[in-house]
């Protein structure tokens, strides 16, 4: 069975990304899945355990200097000398903002193409075939790489299920310092503590705020009606804008794009932009003041009326019937 | 200093984009073509040091069809000093990598301290090509900027990485790409649209550009149109509508 390449990105506190599951069971239906991770020092037992945990079958491990401290160079250098001893069938990258330029660099280091913000990947006769999700979901496209390695950057949260566990085979190699043309990280500043809610990208249920809020203090209804169903937080771009909320909240088009089985969008106008991240959701919920916002037009489930109205009574009603 | 800032002319986001079925690339014809709003901004921020610091040369840079040199000319209208553009029929339908390297020809003989663009087109969504050109000029790129200081001994910024915030730094010159944190552009006033006519625009074809002829090794093997949803059902809170939508939620077990 042919190799293929995962590049596993590890948080600079330490600990696998969570895209490193998607990553490794898209891995493992076109082949078998080698773990490519770039550490300062060796790479720690409780990493290899997980790694093997979620299928990796071996994992080239590189030691460098420069982890964490110059960016996503490291991540190339290691990624081409694991090109070089796997000849593998392809690269997959996770669609972060590090492992988009550790592909782009890479293909343009070996020769070869990338096919970007794969949703899907599938194994015909040995060709790699690639699906995309288009313009807000309005299209779904498959493509490949003819005559070049394939090099796929995965929609975080895109890939369901997890690899069969391996035990893997474990090979340490230690980076040259990079020359050149380098970009230097000179502080981490790590967000806030993480809640204790579900990851936006993955969640069974968005519920997400609008404009319609009025302020970052209004905004807290969204939090909690999202902790009444167990659900991660999201926001459209004005909400974003006017301070209600960060920026990693946003779905649509320039933001994440989610397609939980329910979604919930409170005093947001629906423009296609921010239905360009939403629209495949399986149910949408929308409550709007304004009957002819075009939220309404691919909402399954529509109030008209005001979230400070409608929103309280909705956490009394779900949890008097959840009990 | 001398920047360059990348632009590329896609669809409108705010119509309806459509995909030819048969070749699987961007129907041009469905939404109106505009400057993509990311590099709108990258553009500002270029303009801004340009402001502050009078020396500074702002050139906009395009690989697109004939119909791209109506953005060009936005940005000359805005403020841009000159513009390139890359017109040749045998780059329709060119994928990531192609573009790239073709880009990265031309920015080596237009000459440069910066390369400023944005972190994503809205019709790729690929977030890529700036990576690929900084690999093929081997210069550093600091990539996905919420803020960013330019000076003449390097560029330091704030980067958006997963999970936080990122202080970075590179000597120039360097590539950066910026993100829609970057502040909104400003629109070309009348004294602006009228100097734009008379501002230079210089013309590449990839034989001048000496880019090897390769095709796309990309390839679309289908598109299917997924069909639109249909609104459901629509209540007027009279009071009880928050009960009648529990019931709902509860009925379609989803919560
Ligand atoms: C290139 C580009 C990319 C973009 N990317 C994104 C993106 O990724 N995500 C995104 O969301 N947007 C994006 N946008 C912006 C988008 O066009 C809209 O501006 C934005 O989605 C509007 O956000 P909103 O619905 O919260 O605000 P508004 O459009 O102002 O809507 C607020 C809504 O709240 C309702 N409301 C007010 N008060 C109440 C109340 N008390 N109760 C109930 N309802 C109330 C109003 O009726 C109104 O419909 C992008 C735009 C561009 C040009
Ligand atoms: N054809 C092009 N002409 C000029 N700049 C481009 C072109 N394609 C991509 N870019 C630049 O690269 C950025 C990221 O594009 P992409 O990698 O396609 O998502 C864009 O915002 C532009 O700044």
């Amino acid at each position: 069975m042919s190799n293929v390449l995962a590049l596993i990105e590890v948080s600079h506190r330490g600990g696998i990304a969570a895209s490193a599951r998607g990553l490794l069971a898209a891995a493992a239906t076109l082949g078998s899945p080698v773990a490519v991770v770039v550490s300062a020092g060796p790479l720690a037992d409780d990493d290899v355990a997980r790694l093997g945990e979620l299928g990796a079958a071996r994992i080239y491990s590189a030691a460098s200097a420069a982890a964490g401290a110059v960016l996503v160079s490291p991540a190339v250098d290691a990624l081409s000398g694991a090109v070089d001893a796997y000849e593998p069938a392809a690269v997959l990258t996770a669609n972060s903002v590090d492992g988009r330029e550790a592909a782009a660099r890479l293909a343009v280091r070996v020769g070869g193409s990338v096919l970007a913000d794969v949703v899907q990947v599938r194994s015909d006769n040995g060709t790699v075939l690639a699906r995309h999700s288009v313009f807000g979901g309005a299209y779904t496209v498959d493509s490949a790489v003819e005559g070049a390695l394939p090099i796929l950057t995965i929609r975080q949260g895109a890939i369901e299920g997890q690899a069969p566990a391996a035990t893997p085979e474990v090979s340490t190699v230690s980076l040259e310092a990079g020359t050149g043309g380098t970009a230097v990280v000179e502080q981490f500043n790590d967000d806030a503590a993480i809640s204790g809610r579900p990851e936006l990208r993955t969640a069974t249920t968005v519920v997400s705020g609008g404009r319609g809020l009025g302020s970052s203090e209004n905004f807290a209804l969204v939090e909690q009606l999202a902790d009444t169903l167990g659900a991660a937080v999201g926001a459209s771009r004005a909400a974003v804008d006017a301070g209600y909320i960060a920026q990693t909240a946003q779905v649509g088009q320039t933001g994440v794009s989610v397609s939980p089985q329910l979604y919930i969008a409170l005093g947001i106008s629906g423009a296609i932009q921010h239905r360009a991240g939403m629209q495949t959701a399986k149910t949408i919920v929308a409550i709007n003041k304004d009957e002819d916002a075009p939220i309404f037009e691919v909402a399954d489930f529509g109030i008209v009326g005001d979230v400070f109205t409608v929103v309280p009574k909705l956490i009394e009603a779900v949890k008097a019937r959840s009990n | 200093m001398k920047i360059v800032v990348l632009v590329k002319q896609v669809p409108d986001t705010a119509e309806e984009r459509k995909l030819d079925p048969e070749t699987g690339q961007l129907d041009r014809g469905a939404a109106d073509s505009v400057v993509d709003e990311i590099n709108e901004r990258a553009l500002e921020a270029a303009l801004r040091i340009k402001d502050a610091n009078k020396g500074t040369e702002v050139v906009a840079m395009t690989m697109g069809p004939d119909d791209a040199a109506q953005a060009l000319r936005k940005t000359l209208s805005m403020g841009a000093d000159s513009a390139v553009h890359i017109v040749d029929d045998s780059l329709s339908g060119a994928d990531t990598g192609r573009t790239a390297a073709t880009l990265a020809a031309a920015l080596r003989s237009t000459g440069f301290d910066v390369v400023m663009a944005g972190n994503e087109s809205t019709d790729g969504r690929a977030g890529v090509v700036p990576a690929m050109i900084a690999e093929h000029l081997q210069l550093p790129l600091l990539g996905s900027l919420i803020s960013a200081e330019i000076a003449d001994d390097g560029v330091r910024g704030v980067r958006q990485g997963e999970d936080g915030t990122l202080n970075v730094r590179a000597g120039l010159p360097a590539i950066l790409t910026v993100t829609e944190r970057f502040p909104e552009a400003r629109f070309p006033n009348f004294k602006g649209i009228l100097t734009a006519k008379r501002k230079p625009v210089t013309t590449l074809t990839v034989a001048e550009l000496g880019v090897p002829a390769g095709q796309s090794r990309t390839v679309v093997l289908s598109v299917a149109e997924r069909p639109p949803r249909a609104a459901g059902r629509k209540v007027i809170d009279d009071g009880t509508a928050a009960n009648e939508l529990a019931e709902f939620l509860v009925a379609n077990r989803l919560v």
